[in-house]
């Protein structure tokens, strides 16, 4: 467990270090992603010991997000004067993406099948 | 009375009592979700928030306080993030499959996601604040968090846009999917992942197992090309 929460760590602290470094708008724990990601290829017996810390870790990942979302009654004033049209805007914004991909994955596995005939 | 006075004078600022209630809150809502057998809208995070709300304005806590103790887990989501390459990394050879479908639908939804979500604030005339908090809706909460920090946006707002995104998402994607008749549980998936991310692949786990794994990868995917995708966006369109 020990290792494997460095290791993560690791990871992040290297993403961070690169995103600041290089001044890249993308957040160090993204890029992070990506460096362990990287490990994984290089070392592909990395992925059992590192799977019992992770799911538990995923597992409870909703919890984290508690601190952030009860930030929001210190964000009230935004909310209530914008509440109406914040709504719309995730319900429209939602629907059109789901459209556009959903689209966009039928249309390209059927040109993928024609293709391999 | 005096003592009690004493003694929540203490408490009150020390890391311990918010860290334990914010742990304590998310139990209860765990609990209340199952009860109700999980149904999209009674979502653990948003009834969290909502059983912490009136005890902090009650008690006339600070944002400061509070996140004295709710710091060790929020820092959390760094670590977590980073974790996200391991399902990634188990999922390698199903994304190998249908890499064209995949990377054109990634890319086509999340450009969408975003994109509309600053035409449509512009449109509604938001503050620039909100518009930037609003961008990085659709992906996963520690990325959407990040990227709102990085461009200027308010990270506690984009928390809550991101949880509602997923809730909204969760709640239409069967009902529109079942109008559309699309049957493919591929597409199905991928799309409520890449438009609603963690909460709505928990929701697409729940219709189909493929739809699910096809979600989660989405999920991953969009976490990294959103925050590639939200700058160039912001430039073009703002």
């Amino acid at each position: 467990m020990l290792q494997t929460l460095g290791l993560l760590l690791g990871c992040q602290l290297a993403g961070e270090f690169i995103a600041r470094g290089l001044g890249l708008p993308i957040p160090g724990p993204v890029l992070g992603l990506v460096i362990l990601l990287a490990a994984l290829a290089l070392l592909p017996t990395l992925s059992s010991s590192l799977r019992p810390t992770i799911q538990v870790i995923l597992a409870h990942l909703s919890l984290m997000f508690v601190p952030a979302g009860v930030g929001v009654i210190w964000n009230l004033e935004v909310l209530s004067s914008d509440w109406v049209a914040l709504l719309v805007i995730l319900t429209l914004s939602t629907v059109l993406s789901m459209l556009v991909t959903v689209a966009t994955f039928i249309a390209m596995k059927r040109l993928m099948m024609r293709w391999v005939k | 009375m005096n003592n009690f006075v004493n003694l929540w004078s203490y408490l009150s600022t020390t890391p311990l009592l918010w860290l334990t209630a914010t742990i304590g809150a998310y139990l209860v809502a765990e609990k209340v979700s199952e009860r109700l057998r999980n149904p999209p809208w009674a979502n653990p995070v948003l009834i969290s928030v909502a059983l912490l709300s009136p005890i902090l304005i009650f008690t006339n806590t600070n944002y400061g306080t509070y996140f004295e103790g709710a710091q060790f887990i929020h820092f959390l989501l760094g670590p977590a993030t980073v974790a996200l390459a391991l399902p990634l990394w188990d999922n390698r050879a199903t994304i190998q499959k249908s890499v064209v479908p995949i990377l054109c639908a990634l890319v086509a939804g999340s450009a969408v996601a975003a994109g509309s979500a600053i035409l449509l604030a512009q449109a509604f005339d938001l503050p620039m604040n909100v518009l930037l908090s609003l961008a990085p809706k659709s992906t996963t909460a520690p990325v959407a968090l990040g990227i709102s920090e990085a461009i200027g946006g308010i990270p506690t707002l984009t928390a809550v846009l991101v949880i509602l995104t997923g809730i909204i998402g969760a709640i239409i994607v069967t009902p529109l999917m079942n109008i559309l008749s699309i049957t493919d549980w591929q597409a199905r998936g991928f799309a409520a992942g890449v438009a609603a991310h963690g909460i709505g692949t928990a929701r697409a786990f729940k219709v189909n197992p493929i739809a699910g794994a096809y979600a989660g990868i989405a999920m991953a995917l969009n976490a990294l090309l959103t925050s590639l995708i939200v700058p160039i966006l912001l430039k073009w369109l703002t």
